[in-house]
């Protein structure tokens, strides 16, 4: 059953379609992958789907649980369970990981920034009181962004290329994460070009150009994408007037 | 309102009652409670407007225990001016935390205009941490002209911990020798018509001397902040930094004008400023989460003036 559907949506930045007429029903429950090469529209998907500044000018609608959220604030959207794991997490001067943390939590119950981080990888008495700031490294920030997602126990996250810039162990403890969310119930959608990310979901959606070109199982898109998208030569790169996009 | 009243508003009832933490209370133009430890003098005279202060300590002796200072005025309106004189002595280290509490002030003026010598090997730390009403009315004038002698090291960190700024006007000049140490932050944030205005100065006169300005500062609702910090480096090695951040919501305006000198080839002064409004990402990444704009912009100001 669909927990969110994308209904026949498209966006323009600049005027220039970025989403071309999408149709996705994310299953409840489910662990599924968006692929697609660079600037096909993946994350500009996640961020409509969030209802960031700049993304909210949509047609078509996108439906949470039955009702459409498309008129609500960032916050709204985040209230009702839908969240965000930013391919570059923003870092904070002065902010520590326990106040981020306690921040994003669901629970503010004793402890859940200790076992949030424990879970991550991240040793509680050597983190709680960093700033999430520049100081952390790329993975460790990634992680710190993934505990504050274990804490807020989201209905439906989507994690903006959860691989960049980490090493091969720490994507071992985001993969865990990922499995971790699953268990609570969490809907996830990788949003990624990689195949050993995609080979964590079960279902897959391409993207090309901002279209929706294919989708299914898993063992059907990988080696789809693997024989037909990573060699393509074709260049995905709409003019987003300056939006971030990957 | 007593002075007991006061004193429990910082929370330092504690280290007042601790005979092996030295103390300075003053209220108004009254001294009120005074301890000393080995090795450290504090010598006090009442004037009409307030208290001239001062505080030498010893060769050689480094006081163990933080002293706190408390500068607190009673009533809702007032002058008090502080006259302080420091010396702190060879290779002599010492760590001042000062409470400054006017919750009650309508109209109030806080002036402190401070003489400090810092002598060759030795440390000050000084701590300024400002407890205001949220009437506004008071007027925080906090002056200091430090000397920093060979090796020496000064910090300081001038804070709002709770109520209006209404206005303020921090004005501190430093001198650092060969090899010392100056390092200052100020954390201010200014709501309703508050004016912060801070100069700092920093002079690297000698050789490996080092110093940073740093200064963190929200301003919303009608406020304003000017910060000018002015760092100069003349000799060899000098090093200095200056890094002033400003976040700025509603009507409020910020102006940063730093001033970088340098008058020896061998000498480096870096210089960054950034003044603006919420960064858009962190304001989404934290409502992502669920939090409400408000609650989000509170955040990322309280981690900036952390």
């Amino acid at each position: 059953m669909g927990i969110l559907k994308v209904k026949k949506l498209s966006l323009r930045l600049n005027g220039k379609k970025i989403l071309d007429n999408i149709d996705i029903d994310f299953w409840e429950g489910h662990v599924h992958a968006v692929v697609g090469p660079n600037g096909a529209g993946k994350s500009t998907l996640a961020y409509t789907i969030m209802g960031l500044e700049g993304y909210k000018k949509i047609d078509g609608d996108i439906i949470f649980k039955g009702h459409s959220i498309k008129r609500m604030s960032i916050s709204e959207r985040a209230k009702k369970g839908i969240t965000l794991g930013w391919q570059e997490p923003s870092r904070y001067e002065g902010l520590s990981i326990k106040q981020f943390i306690k921040a994003s939590a669901n629970k503010k119950s004793n402890g859940i920034v200790e076992d949030v981080l424990n879970k991550v990888g991240l040793d509680p008495r050597e983190y709680m009181n960093r700033a999430v700031d520049k100081t952390l490294s790329g993975g460790e920030r990634k992680k710190v962004e993934l505990a504050s997602i274990l804490a807020m126990q989201p209905k439906f996250v989507m994690l903006d290329e959860p691989d960049s810039g980490i090493d091969v162990a720490s994507l071992e403890k985001i993969f865990d994460g990922i499995k971790l969310l699953k268990s609570y119930g969490s809907t996830i959608v990788l949003i990624t070009h990689s195949l050993t990310v995609m080979k964590q979901a079960e279902h897959a959606f391409l993207l090309c150009g901002g279209k929706l070109v294919e989708k299914g199982m898993i063992n059907k898109i990988e080696p789809y994408f693997e024989k037909e998208c990573l060699p393509c030569e074709h260049k995905n790169v709409p003019d987003t007037g300056g939006a971030d996009e990957s | 309102m007593k002075v007991d009243e006061l004193l429990r508003l910082a929370n330092v009832d504690e280290a007042l009652n601790d005979k092996g933490t030295a103390h300075l209370t003053i209220n108004l133009n009254k001294v009120v409670s005074k301890n000393i430890v080995p090795g450290l003098h504090i010598d006090t005279r009442e004037t009409k407007d307030g208290v001239d202060v001062n505080i030498v300590v010893d060769e050689g002796v480094v006081i163990e225990k933080q002293v706190h200072m408390c500068f607190g005025i009673t009533h809702e309106k007032a002058l008090q001016k502080i006259v302080m004189n420091i010396d702190i002595h060879k290779n002599a280290g010492i760590s001042v935390l000062s409470h400054c509490i006017f919750p009650k002030a309508t109209k109030i003026q806080h002036i402190m205009d401070a003489k400090i010598r810092v002598r060759e090997g030795a440390s000050y730390t000084y701590e300024e941490k400002h407890i205001h009403s949220m009437d506004g009315g008071i007027e925080v004038y906090p002056k200091a002209i430090v000397d920093l002698e060979k090796k020496a090291r000064f910090k300081t960190t001038f804070e709002l911990i709770k109520g209006r700024v209404g206005k303020l006007d921090i004005n501190y000049s430093i001198t650092g020798m060969e090899e010392s140490v100056m390092e200052l932050m100020s954390k201010v944030s200014g709501r309703a018509d508050d004016i912060i205005k801070i100069k700092e100065g920093g002079n690297l006169i000698g050789k490996k001397a080092r110093g940073v300005l740093n200064s963190r500062i929200a301003v919303r609702e009608n406020a304003k902040a000017e910060i000018y910090n002015i760092m100069k480096a003349s000799a060899p090695y000098a090093r200095g930094h200056v890094d002033c951040k400003e976040i700025i919501q509603d009507n409020g305006v910020a102006t940063a004008i730093p001033v970088v000198e340098v008058k020896h080839p061998k000498a480096h002064i870096t210089h960054e400023a950034a003044i603006g409004s919420v960064d858009t990402k962190q304001l989404e990444t934290l409502m992502s989460r669920g939090l409400s704009e408000d609650e989000a912009v509170e955040l990322i100001i309280e981690g900036l003036l952390s």
